[in-house]
This record gives structure tokens, sequence and C-alpha cells, in this order.
């Protein structure tokens, strides 16, 4: 049985096709929220929240999207409402408005200090930290998992100048760290 | 046209629409090609490591988790198929785990009781014992657990239909304080303050009405992220299934 007909065996009540759905694309669903995420747990939390909304929201798929795209769009946004509430959890008072929130301050020793001490990845992990959540979606959909400013869009439900902005902003941020190590930071 | 800004370079380099005006000039100017290239160089650098990896049974585990959050029936007792799909989470779906609880509740009664008023028993029915009381304990962490993501993940600004977890908070209020009991008891203070804590929100959530408006789940979700919970139920829960691993017998755990 392939995607689509599970998805319309699953509308008309068969578990089994839903079963089917998940078996299929829960790994590469949990890679993709391990990258959002960066932590294990919460990429576990992903992928269930993500098949409990596509399950709950079986009748507004449309027939001519992939199903992978449709769950992949579904977890993405999972994965950035996990890194929304990280970051209001971690700046309680002055975070809540994420749309017009301030660039948040790299902390001491700070990202491109960490990679200078020679480990490009804890710098690059670093430099994802100091990222707004908006920023870190952004750029592991748009760097790391290839997807075009219109796709990323649809997953996170921001418009196409919110998307460019955070993208421009959390490249400038990696830039810091990895410029440094070959001498290249304009 | 003065040269690009580094947010034109990036979009360029990602192959975005940064206008036409700045591809024309890109074109035209040698120094700002350089500038893209280098770009290019410094990105490439930047790489994650990959994803633990997830064996070929992980959908079917994934499968498992969600089952009853769908309110479907175990596998064996499942109806027929026209029949099968329930609206998620409009009614309690967790007769097994009820009869579960009740079952857990009578060890911990037994564990107190043993405790209150010891007997001479052999020292490896002792062990099985506490064993059966880390798993019910590791069970009711993961039930507490599902119920505050549940309530953790609800989209804000709208309200939440909580019969469901009503139900299974009510439940886990009376089973979490018989746990409780048993860990002051057991001398494991970490564990009684995170049940504590748990009963706390679970008292709340049965208490409360069938329908979460927006600004009390606000509140809810508030008090979960700002103590910690769910991380401390994680971390909790990561111990006792350690602890339970620890004491399973030499030929299991080496199997």
């Amino acid at each position: 049985m392939d995607d689509s007909a599970a998805v319309a065996q699953a509308r008309a009540g068969d578990s089994e096709a839903f079963r089917l759905l998940v078996e299929r694309h829960s790994r590469a669903l949990f890679k993709l929220a391990y990258r959002m995420t960066g932590n294990e747990h919460d990429a576990e939390d992903v992928v269930q929240e993500a098949f409990l909304k596509a399950y709950r929201s079986l009748d507004r798929f449309e027939e001519r999207s992939q199903v992978s795209s449709w769950l992949y769009r579904i977890a993405s946004n999972c994965a950035f409402d996990v890194l929304r509430r990280r970051q209001r959890r971690d700046k309680p008072l002055d975070s809540l408005d994420v749309e017009h929130a301030p660039e948040p301050e790299a902390e001491a020793p700070g990202p491109d200090r960490v990679a200078l001490g020679g480990d490009v990845r804890r710098g690059l992990e670093a430099a994802l930290e100091s990222m707004s959540a908006r920023e870190r979606a952004a750029f592991v959909l748009r760097h790391f998992e290839g997807r075009s400013v219109k796709e990323i869009e649809l997953a996170l439900g921001l418009d196409t100048t919110a998307v460019k902005q955070s993208v421009c902003r959390a490249v400038r941020k990696a830039r810091q760290v990895l410029a440094p190590l070959a001498g290249t930071l304009s | 046209m003065s040269h690009l800004g580094e947010d034109e370079l990036v979009l360029l380099h990602y192959h975005e629409d940064a206008g036409a005006e700045a591809e024309s000039h890109l074109a035209a100017c040698p120094e700002c090609a350089e500038r893209l290239r280098k770009l290019a160089e410094t990105l490439s650098r930047a790489s994650l490591p990959e994803p633990p990896e997830r064996g070929d049974d992980y959908g079917a585990v994934v499968w498992a988790r969600l089952r009853p959050r769908l309110g479907l029936a175990e596998p064996a007792a499942e109806p027929a198929k026209a029949e099968a799909r329930v609206l998620p989470m409009r009614r309690p779906v967790w007769p097994r785990a009820a009869s579960f609880a009740a079952l857990a509740a009578a060890l911990v009664l037994a564990f107190l009781l043993g405790r209150r008023f010891p007997v001479e028993a052999p020292p490896v029915a002792a062990e099985v014992r506490e064993r059966v009381l880390l798993v019910a304990v590791g069970e009711h962490l993961e039930r507490s657990r599902l119920v505050l993501v549940e309530i953790a993940n609800a989209p804000a600004g709208e309200a939440l239909d909580v019969s469901a977890q009503r139900a299974v908070a009510d439940e886990l209020v009376s089973s979490g304080r018989l746990y409780r009991q048993a860990a002051v008891r057991g001398g494991d203070p970490a564990l009684a303050e995170v049940l504590e804590e748990l009963e706390r929100v679970f008292v709340e959530v049965a208490a409360g009405p069938e329908s979460l408006q927006p600004a009390d789940l606000e509140k809810l979700q508030q008090r979960i992220e700002s103590r910690g919970l769910l991380f401390k139920v994680r971390v909790v829960g990561t111990q006792v299934r350690e602890r339970e691993t620890e004491r399973l017998p030499r030929s299991v755990s080496q199997s």
C-alpha cells in the first residue's frame, strides 16, 4: 500500500493504515527533529506530537500533496514549537513576543571563542544555541535540510521576509564561529 | 550600484531570490563574486553530528507509544476496522493502565506494610518486590510524562479539551501518593519531590473543568515549564529504569 492509499484508508477509520505511515516515516522524522532541536528527548517528543497532529488532521490532507512532505511540514512545525518553548523558558521576560524579540546575546565565552579553541562542531552548536528559535529553525531547514525559503514558509508558518531575515541572521552568527578558522571573516 | 550586502550574498549562496539587480551586480563584480566564494567556503564547514541511529523497529516503538494517545484499543481487543477510529482525546482510554495502577497500588501498600511490620522473608523475595515497585513507578512516570507533554504542547491561545487527561490525572494522583510515600520511606527524597510536584499539577487538572480556557492553559503550561517538570520526570524516569535494570537477575540482564 503506498502512502496516499494509506492516508485514504486511515481517513476511513483504518488505524492499521495509519500504523504503516508511522512505521514508514518515524526514522526520517526523528532525524529531522534531532537536527532541529539538537536533543534526543525533544526529538522523540516531536515525532510523537507530529504523528498525533497528523492523525488529527487527516481530513485536511490535500490529496495532491506528497505524504512525506506533509509529515515533514508537521514535524518541522512541532520542532519549531519546541524551540520556541525552550526560548520562552530560558528567557521568560523578554522573549515572549518572538516576532519582535531582540537578538539574543551570545553568552560568554561566545561561540567564536569556542571555535577558535579548535572545535568547530562545538562552536557551531554554541552558535545554534545563540540563535533565536526562528533563526535556528530556518537555518537548519535551509542549510542542513536543503529546503527552499518557500518550503520553510509553509513548514514554520512564517512569511517570506521573516524566513529570509532569519536565515541571514543565523548565517551571520554561524560565520562568527566558522570564518576565523578559515581566516575569511569579512 | 554599491557592492552587495551580506544578506544578499547569503540569499544568492542559497539560490534564493535576492533581486534582479543583485544578480546582475554579481555577474559584473569580481570582488562580490570573491566574497560569495568565501562565504560558500565558510559555510561548507558547518556540519552537525549525525542524529543517533534508530533501529528498524523504531517505527513500531513509536506506534506502540502513540496508540493509546490516539484512543485506539490494544491489538488483541481491537474491534472491527470500521469502528476502530475514535475521536482522539474525547474519552478515557486507559482501562489496561487503570488495572495496572490498581495492581501497582496494591504492591505499594504491601511494600509499605512490609516496611512497617517487617516479617522474615527470603532476600530474593524482597528484591523481586523492589523490582516490581520500580517497574510500577517507571510506568507511573511515563504515563505522567505523556499527560504533561499533551498539555505542554497544546497550541497557545486555544481552549483545550482535557476530559481524557482529567480521568488519567485522577488515577495518577491516587497512585502517585502511594509511590511518594514509598519513596519517602525508602529514603529517596528526589523521587518523592518530583512525585509531589506531579501530584500538585494533576490535582489541578483532575479538579478543573473539562475544557481548559486559553488563560488557564497558559498558566498550567508556564507552571510545567518554569519548574522544568518534564525534564525532571525524564531524569528521574531514567534513574528508575537504571535501578530496575540493576536489579534484574543476572541471567536476564546478560541475555
